[in-house]
């Protein structure tokens, strides 16, 4: 008989889907069928049994080719690139759990690495705004109890998190709520006229870049200012109807995505965002939150935040206290100076998202994968490791773009003799702890771990 | 005064954070114990002397110290970090940090430097001759009292954010600005005597710019309120007076609104 | 398991009446036992030196999602702020910091137990996961009911029956403590931006107003016999003239007595005292009403305080009070954090500077321990700075030697630009009380212990009690001239031993023994309404899954259960 796994948590997208029903077969190895998930949640559970999956570390070899190596192998040969050196980059972990992360850190502190997150390249610009303005926000369930406007600015969940406005914002009839998408205005902000701005009740078609100058805009009418003529390419009068409906809310929340952290400005779009938020707050009830990516991407910032007190970019390097400053110790910023000598991709696919330029210095040095697929990463690396998919093979907490813990369950086991990224981390914990004490006991380690560098130019 | 001259003969492979570069960590010591300090590159702590030759003493304070860097500096970050008198002179270029939490002493960099530096600024005087990177004079991450006093003057142009969260001190910029020039900041000066891009002000509560080209796009929180004569850096000339940022908060003192000030020259 | 003697050192346990006697303390296999009982034990020489059990914190902010929250939006609180690495782990953070620093910081005071204040249910994953993060101190946790839905229908209709099944089941789902309470009403009407001041203005929608939500948990908690008793942050924290809420707040526990089997005699706790005890009507004319606060606490002993003293210091105040840090933000302008949670309670996160140089701070200064200085009963006035909120804990020491020194007080106040006007708006010059070991140890062990209902296990050294002990090199008999030394010997213990284990040497950690998570498993008959009411809500109002929501077995760390059976 076919097993029917509920109450499943879903492994894409920081929306955190924890409904979805899972049918494995009867000897466990197999998913049938996925029910409530989106389309993209649904292709990565039948990915995770529909194909060939790798089952052991593979080592670069002279030829360019892969060979399959030993856990115990590749934890050795982790452990000393780490080891060996000076400044050696820990990024990733889009896609593990929290245990994981923990985990992970341990590694870095005992390694004196630069331990960071794909926050970095996606919403990091909302943490400094986080840190100059704080956050005024709200679990998702407050929006669906409470909201009567919604604004998504520079979001378009319809595509990128496909079940954010019937779970949460738009449609959902919460407590005070009752009659869902009714009782709801909805306003859209964005330079492109997306598929979420057609279910706008407003929408503002803001100039490409300068979403500053109409929150700017926004600030001064909600205080009485005059403004010019047109902002931004949105004619005053529509700020004012705006604004008004903003003031007038009973509960509001602003949802914002990419377009404000990755255009112009960045963190200053959101910190101003936060300060209108704020401001609105002096006549009713306003929120707002970043549309996070990747389901545990708010994960890493929470665990090394109550670790360290840094949500990311952390140097650990000086082993006796932790850094911070995105712009130096930011993985993209730390590869584009040329300032690391090994790279570890943790459950991402660097290879894919950094700039052409990062991926050639970085190429330079030791680069090992930590992937349960393979992707562009694993394809350059000189090491890759699979590990088990969070979600699906392995169970753990995880926190939802609101930042509420999810619990996530596994519904099928790994392939068989593959490890999570907890375990893979712990180990090489351990094997960096016997090589410290090997070196204090008779000087430096060998150098060179055993395999050879894959090609430098990807 | 007493002079140590630093040449970087033999650079690191990685960056060298050099905060020990201070004169008051040279002030005291003799050549060789300066070369016995620490720098560091990556999790890697070596002697200051592995990559600089060290030559001549240190003062007997820092006041009394002044250190030229010979060298390419460009992979040297925080010279002349938290120094609090004396002289440091890089007769070339340097990286980030240059005179991050300086509170006195004076510093003079005779090509370029990259971003962050002057950050967190007290006191002091900070030259560039060439251009700077970003966040000059800015605030350290998510610190409300941002530059609190000092001067920084650069000849050239610098990237974006400068003087986040200023609250005092004076920053002269020769060239371009580019995005976001005061941002919250509440008190002190910026100068930009070339152009500036854009969001110049923005969220500012108090405190005074000046812009002697063009803003590429002015905020709508910054309002006319006249003409004005004012002396700037030695000269005197007239300029548009504007106040904002019309969406922040303001102080009350006296009875009377507090606002920040943009000048544009005429 | 080795054994320990801890030989000849002055004994405080105000659990047993010790008062300073010199005494041997047995340890083996992790509990006290009669020091004869010992085979061959290693010897710890206390001679010349205070021996108490390890300190229990009843009310602070250590792990949970707005502890993150000030962590994370804070960096400045980190640089050039956090000391080197001694430990395992870094310890980053001077307000908040992080867990290990946190965990480590407590044992080199010499303490072993602390009562998170306040767990937002929903959260209740993330808290246990930074238990699990924080070295050697136990932990438990207090999930908040004063606003959460199911409390204030069920009280709105005065089901105490039903209430308290609700209770059980959120306390078992959670793995929490007790019943913590904070601003009842009032973060539930800041989900529209309001607030409930007075503990009679009603609750938007919810018809019931904060007196009955007290009196409503008072009688729950009682009618389950929890180890501790409700856990009161009252309403209108923070205010000038809020002494008259407070009182207000104090008389609804009349009438009610404690009814369980842990030796608690408390029903109803009321924490930070300090910020509720101002007069005038600004800040310009505040002044202490702490006499007539602590006169009422003094002569009602079904009520227990803790302090919550302001440190001077700049720090991070974080607090389920959504609304109170809403209004704090708009004084100071610093930045905000605010998480409201569905169903359940709200938080928000400003930072803060104390200064000596400010009145407001003064004043708070003052009326902080003259809360400890007026109190006739100190096992039942507890040392606490409500960390982060009025300082961080790791002044503790100096609270301590404020407490015992009338001149390091002075010392104190020679710093404040405000000298003359804070001593005309308070009492604390005119009060020469300076309080001895004994009376320490019963605020910051002995006493907590018992409000907390766990004094058969912690804040004391009778035989069978956890082995938890801590060592100060300070001679009763000849206490230091200089207080700052006062200061330095509680900052960092001679010897903490935990469970048995040596744990701290000379003020350094030396070990990490396992460390517990103490949460209280309530029996109660099974209730078929409560049933379908958790139902209800999870398939209509909660964003997640109700069997997402009870934390797995799975994320609960070393638990330690004290069971409770209602159904008797």
């Amino acid at each position: 008989m076919p097993k029917k796994v509920e109450n499943v948590g879903c492994p894409y997208c920081g929306v955190c889907c924890d409904d979805l029903v899972v049918t494995v077969s009867d000897d466990g190895k197999k998913i049938l069928e996925v029910e409530n998930a989106c389309a993209i949640g649904n292709q990565i559970f039948h990915h995770a049994t529909g194909g060939e999956r790798i089952r052991l570390p593979r080592l670069r070899q002279p030829d360019g080719s892969y060979k399959e190596i030993s856990y115990d192998e590749a934890v050795d040969y982790a452990a000393k690139v780490l080891h060996n050196a000076k400044k050696p980059l820990i990024y990733g972990f889009g896609s593990t759990n929290c245990e994981g992360m923990a985990a992970a850190a341990k590694v870095a502190e005992k390694a004196g690495a630069v331990l960071d997150n794909c926050a970095s390249i996606c919403h990091g610009s909302s943490f400094l705004a986080i840190f100059d303005n704080g956050y005024p926000s709200c679990t998702l369930g407050e929006t669906k109890n409470r909201a009567d406007v919604i604004v998504y600015w520079g979001a378009n969940p319809a595509h990128a998190h496909p079940r954010h406005m019937s779970r949460y914002s738009i449609f959902p009839r919460g407590f005070f709520t009752g009659k869902g998408h009714k009782s709801r205005k909805i306003i859209v902000i964005d330079p492109r006229h997306t598929d979420t701005a057609q279910v706008a009740d407003i929408y503002l078609q803001v100039k490409q870049g300068h979403d500053y100058e109409l929150f700017d805009a926004f600030r001064a009418v909600v205080r009485g200012h005059e403004i010019p003529d047109v902002v931004a390419g949105i004619k005053r009068e529509q700020i004012l109807e705006v604004a008004n409906i903003l003031k007038k809310a009973r509960f509001g929340t602003i949802f914002y995505g990419m377009g404000l952290c990755h255009s112009d400005g960045r963190n200053h779009n959101v910190d101003i965002a936060i300060s209108l938020t704020r401001d609105l707050n002096d006549f009713t009830k306003w929120t707002i939150m970043a549309m996070r990516g990747h389901y545990n991407i708010t994960g890493p910032g929470a665990v090394w935040s109550w670790q360290y007190g840094y949500p990311y970019c952390l140097d650990l390097t000086k082993r006796d206290i932790a850094h911070m400053n995105p712009g130096e110790t930011s993985s993209v910023d730390l590869a584009m100076r040329d300032e690391v000598d090994a790279f570890f991709n943790v459950g991402t696919d660097a290879g894919a998202h950094f700039p052409i330029d990062a991926v050639k210095h970085l190429k330079k040095h030791p680069w090992i994968t930590v992937d349960p697929n393979i992707c562009m990463a694993s394809e350059i690396s000189d090491l890759h490791i699979p590990v088990g998919i969070v979600g699906v093979e392995v169970p753990g907490i995880v926190y939802r773009m609101d930042n509420v813990p999810i619990q996530y369950r596994k519904v099928i086991d790994p392939p068989e003799g593959v490890i999570s990224d907890e375990e893979l981390f712990e180990r090489i914990h351990k094997r960096l702890c016997e090589l410290e004490a090997e070196e204090a006991a008779k000087g430096q380690v060998k150098a060179a771990p055993e395999g050879v560098r894959a090609e430098s130019e990807p | 005064m007493k002079t140590v001259t630093l040449t970087l003969t033999n650079p690191s492979e990685l960056f060298l954070e050099g905060q020990n570069i201070t004169p008051d960590n040279f002030a005291g010591k003799k050549a060789a114990e300066i070369a016995a300090l620490d720098v560091w590159e990556g999790k890697q702590k070596s002697p200051l002397g592995k990559y600089f030759s060290v030559e001549g003493d240190g003062g007997a304070t820092a006041a009394e110290t002044k250190i030229v860097l010979r060298g390419d500096c460009t992979r040297t970050k925080r010279i002349g970090q938290q120094m609090t008198a004396g002289e440091i002179v890089i007769e070339g270029s340097a990286d980030m940090y240059i005179g991050g939490w300086m509170k006195g002493g004076k510093i003079h960099v005779k090509g370029n430097v990259d971003s962050f530096c002057g950050i967190g600024m007290e006191g002091g005087e900070l030259l560039v001759d060439g251009n700077a990177g970003s966040h000059l004079g800015s605030s350290p991450r998510g610190e409300w009292r941002g530059m609190q006093g000092g001067m920084i003057r650069v000849a050239g142009s610098v990237g974006n954010d400068t003087a986040t969260f200023i609250n005092g001190g004076t920053i002269v910029i020769g060239g371009d600005a580019d995005i976001h020039v005061s941002t919250h900041g509440e008190g002190g000066t910026v100068v930009v005597k070339g152009n500036a891009k854009g969001r110049v002000g923005g969220q500012m509560v108090k405190g005074d710019i000046y812009v002697y080209g063009t803003i590429e796009n002015p905020l709508p929180g910054f309002q006319m309120v006249g003409e004005v004569e004012q002396e700037v850096d030695g000269e005197k000339a007239r300029f548009v007076h504007h106040i904002g940022d019309l969406g922040e908060r303001h102080p009350v003192s006296r009875g009377k609104t507090v606002y920040a000030n943009l000048y544009t020259r005429i | 398991m080795s054994e320990l003697l801890i030989k000849n050192g002055f004994v405080f346990d105000p659990l047993q009446g010790i008062k300073g006697d010199r005494m041997d303390i047995g340890v083996k296999d992790g509990r006290i036992v009669e020091a004869g009982a010992l085979a061959n034990p290693k010897t710890i020489d206390a001679a010349g030196m205070t021996v108490m059990a390890g300190g229990v914190d009843i009310h602070s902010h250590v792990v949970g999602p707005k502890v993150n929250v000030g962590r994370l939006f804070r960096p400045e609180d980190k640089l050039f702020k956090s000391p080197l690495k001694r430990c395992n782990r870094m310890e980053m953070g001077f307000s908040v910091p992080s867990t290990f620093k946190t965990g480590y910081d407590y044992a080199r005071m010499g303490y072993v137990f602390v009562n998170e204040a306040a767990m937002p249910p929903l959260h209740s994953p993330h808290v246990h996961e930074e238990i699990r993060d924080t070295p050697i101190i136990d932990n438990a946790a207090m999930p908040v009911f004063g606003n959460n839905w199911f409390t204030l229908e069920y009280l709105k209709n005065n089901e105490i029956e039903n209430n308290a099944a609700y209770t059980a089941w959120l306390l078992r789902a959670t793995r929490g403590f007790g019943i913590k309470v904070v601003n009842p009403g009032g973060s539930e009407a800041w989900g529209w931006g309001l607030n409930c001041e007075h503990i009679h203005d009603p609750v938007p929608y919810f018809d019931i107003a904060p007196a009955e939500i007290v009196k409503g948990l008072i009688e729950t908690n009682e009618y389950l016999g929890l180890p501790h008793s409700v856990h009161l942050h009252c309403n209108n924290l923070g205010n000038p003239g809020n002494y008259t809420d407070t009182l207000d707040s104090l008389r609804l526990a009349e009438g009610y007595a404690p009814k369980n089997e842990f030796g608690r005699e408390q029903v109803m706790h009321v924490t930070h005292l300090q910020f509720h005890a101002y007069g005038g009507d600004s800040w310009k004319n505040v002044e202490s009403r702490t006499k007539e606060i602590m006169d009422y606490v003094n002569a009602h002993d079904n009520i227990t305080v803790d302090m919550g003293q302001v440190t001077l210091d700049e720090t991070t105040t974080m607090t389920a009070d959504g609304p109170f840090e809403h209004h704090l933000r708009a004084g100071n302008n610093l930045k905000w954090a605010n998480v409201d949670v569905e169903l359940e309670t709200a938080a928000g996160v400003v930072p803060y500077v104390y200064s000596p140089k400010i009145k407001a701070s003064t004043v708070q200064w003052a009326v902080g321990l003259e809360i400890a200085l007026m109190s006739k009963d100190l096992m039942r006035t507890f040392l606490t700075t409500d960390h982060p909120n009025a300082g961080p804990f790791t002044r503790y020491p100096r609270v301590i030697t404020w407490l015992m020194s009338r001149a390091a007080r002075d010392a104190t106040m020679k710093t404040f630009k405000w000298l003359d006007r804070t001593i005309e708006s308070t009492s604390i010059d005119g009060i020469d009380r300076e309080l001895g070991l004994y009376e320490i140890a019963q605020m910051t062990r002995a006493g907590p212990a018992k409000a907390l209902g766990v004094s058969n296990i912690y804040g004391g050294l009778a035989p069978g009690m956890d082995a938890d002990v801590a060592v100060y090199a300070l001679d009763p008999e000849s206490m230091p001239s200089d207080p700052a030394e006062i200061e330095k010997v509680f900052g960092r213990c001679a010897w903490l031993v935990k469970d048995g284990v040596v744990t701290v040497r000379d003020g350094e950690v030396v070990a990490e023994p396992a460390k517990r998570t103490v949460w209280v498993d309530v029996k109660v008959p099974e209730n078929a309404q409560v049933q379908r009411d958790i139902y209800e809500h999870f398939l209509r109002h909660y964003s997640v899954k109700l069997d997402n929501y009870s934390l797995f077995e799975e994320h609960l760390h070393n638990p330690r259960v004290i069971e409770v059976d209602t159904t008797q």
